[in-house]
């Protein structure tokens, strides 16, 4: 479904500041593949979302989903089969228009936009549907404007936006880290709820070792822009924090690095 | 008196048309466009070309409005395609209208009080001190209605989405770029086509007539919503129109004061729109502070007790 390989990112290339956030990155997701990423802070985790995505094109190697070739194609036009939900609860939906004209614009990732209503007695019957799957009560809320609503409710509006056109390939980049415990967990819980639901092709970055063990089928570790350590299904069911945390460690060479707050 | 506010509500109406735009690019796309100064002149100038070498003062009004369209496109082009600023696309393509609208009308002013236009035809159709102001309210509304539908149609939707949040309606695979090409086309395309009634209306096109107009536009807009609020599109567009007079009527006013003299408009609406900008911000730290006195007293008085 995903197939990364060779892939290189360096920003300020040539400079003091000289940063490779990508270095030689191979990655490859089957249909189905849940996998978790975890990492040290600037790792490259997003930069590997974004090249995945297409905001950012990489400096070599190439990224193919669903068999074609993607990596020269502008962002808008792979987005018909990548669904995103960023880390910021205020990226993933437009404050000022409500639920439902919010969710007709998730819509048409898939289709061609007309001069047809967005909304429509129709549709609105398969967003109230679709919205009850959250269990948050927001089908009652269609007509107001996401800009009310909790940190917790945007992500959750932003994850069914992001996976109700069935996406090839989902990408969560650190979307439960902006929100409070126990909305996070309703996030996570969602999260594997509609995952599982559709079969989707996910990736998903964490800074929480504990919920990239329960999520998903296989995990990668990165740092550096490399990706250091991979567990495929059968590696992961054994794993621990405890163990990854001395994988970490064997991989950097010990020394100070215990840190839980390394991988955080 | 009578007859200088009734002037007023009958130029307002017309100048709404303009505010439309303005709405569309500052508001729904927030794209600060200052092509309007220029393309509200280059409506009225290819309108009144036309008429003076004979053609229909309807075609040619709709003429002006595809003037405009393209003339806001080529900002947006300026803009998505060029990776201009979008203040320096607009100000690049307000000087460049400036040249040509001057190769449009040959000369700085096209008198049209000899020819037949939009105004005299209504005239002859009704006769009645009214009929310009009905037929003007009529066409802005319908405007207004058309605007109010189109923005939410998907393609609508994905044009507010954009002046929105960009990043996201992108990851919703909508043309981002595209859609602001189109946005400024459409809003100019509705500058234009006011430029061109107004011409019309004043009985003659100057090049010098759209300096200031983006304030103008923008004066409306603000004036509207504070008095009619915009919770809904339908809303907010209302409030644009009834902003448009408003301000008709407010400058009519200041220049009725003595020492005030028509030279002064623009300094009065430059006023107007920085007291509108700068007013809810003192209301708000006003409130703040007042809040933060409350609270002092509060945890004052419980420390007392
Ligand atoms: N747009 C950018 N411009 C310059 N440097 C960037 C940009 N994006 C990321 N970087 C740099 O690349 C490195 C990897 O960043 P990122 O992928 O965001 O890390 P992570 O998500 O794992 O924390 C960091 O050093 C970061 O500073
Ligand atoms: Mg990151």
């Amino acid at each position: 479904m995903l197939e990364m390989s060779g892939i290189f990112k360096v920003f300020y290339e040539g400079t003091p500041d000289e940063k490779i956030a990508l270095n030689k990155v191979d990655l490859s997701m089957r249909p189905g593949d849940f996998v978790t990423v975890i990492g040290s802070n600037g790792a490259g985790k997003s930069t590997l979302m974004n090249v995945i995505s297409g905001k950012l094109t990489p400096d070599v190697g190439s990224v193919f989903i669903d068999g074609t070739n993607m990596t020269a194609l502008a962002e808008h036009k792979r987005a018909a089969k990548i669904g995103r939900v960023f880390q910021d609860p205020m990226a993933g939906t437009a404050p000022t228009m409500t639920i439902e004209e919010n969710l007709a614009l998730a819509y048409n990732r898939t289709k061609k936009r007309t001069l047809a209503f967005g909304v429509t007695k129709k549709r609105r019957d398969f967003y109230r549907e679709k919205l009850e799957m959250l269990h948050l009560g927001l089908e009652d809320r269609m007509g107001a404007k996401v800009g009310l609503l909790s940190g917790g409710e945007r992500q959750a509006l932003s994850l069914l936006m992001a996976t109700f056109t069935d996406p090839k390939i989902l990408l969560l980049d650190e979307h439960t880290a902006a929100l409070d415990p126990s909305r996070a967990e309703l996030i996570t819980n969602l999260t594997k709820e509609i995952v599982e639901k559709l079969g989707l092709t996910t990736l998903m970055v964490t800074h929480n070792m504990q919920q990239a063990l329960d999520l998903g089928n296989r995990l990668i570790m990165m740092d550096k822009g490399q990706i250091i350590f991979s567990a495929d299904e059968e590696e992961k069911k054994n794993l621990t924090v405890e163990k990854l945390l001395a994988e970490f460690q064997k991989i950097k060479g010990g020394g100070g690095l215990s840190d839980r707050s390394l991988l955080s | 008196m009578l007859t200088a506010l009734f002037g007023a509500v009958e130029s307002g109406v017309i100048y709404a048309i303009m505010a439309l735009g303005v709405y569309l690019s500052f508001r729904v796309l927030d794209f600060p466009d200052l092509t309007v100064d220029g393309s509200f002149v280059t409506g009225g100038a290819v309108a009144s070309i036309m008429i003076v070498n004979g053609s229909d003062p309807f075609v040619a009004t709709m003429a002006a409005l595809f003037a405009g369209f393209l003339a806001g496109c080529v900002t947006g082009i300026l803009h998505t395609k060029g990776g201009i600023n979008p203040l320096l696309s607009g100000i690049l393509m307000m000087i460049a209208l400036y040249s040509i609208n001057l190769r449009i009308m040959g000369k700085p002013n096209v008198p049209l009080l000899a020819e037949e236009t939009v105004i005299t035809k209504i005239e002859s159709w009704f006769a009645s001190d009214w009929s310009i102001l009905l037929f003007m309210l009529v066409v802005t509304l319908i405007i207004k209605f058309v605007t109010d539908l189109f923005l939410k149609t998907e393609v609508g939707l994905s044009l507010r989405a954009v002046g929105d949040n960009e990043g996201m309606v992108r990851s919703f695979s909508a043309n981002t770029g595209w859609m602001k090409v189109l946005g400024l086309g459409l809003s100019n395309a509705l500058v234009a086509f006011s430029g061109a009634l107004v011409a019309q209306y004043n009985g003659f096109n100057d090049v010098g007539m759209g300096i200031g107009m983006i304030v103008i536009g923008l004066a409306s807009v603000i004036i509207g919503e504070a008095v009619v609020g915009h919770s809904k599109i339908a809303r907010a567009t209302l409030a644009v129109v009834v902003g448009a007079i408003l301000y008709r009527i407010i400058v009519t006013l200041a220049l009725r004061i003595e020492f005030l003299d028509t030279g002064d408009m623009k300094l009065i609406t430059a006023i107007i729109v920085i007291i509108a900008l700068v007013l809810p911000k003192i209301i708000d730290r006003q409130k703040a502070a007042s809040r933060k006195k409350k609270r002092l007293q509060q945890l004052g008085g419980k420390a007392n007790a």
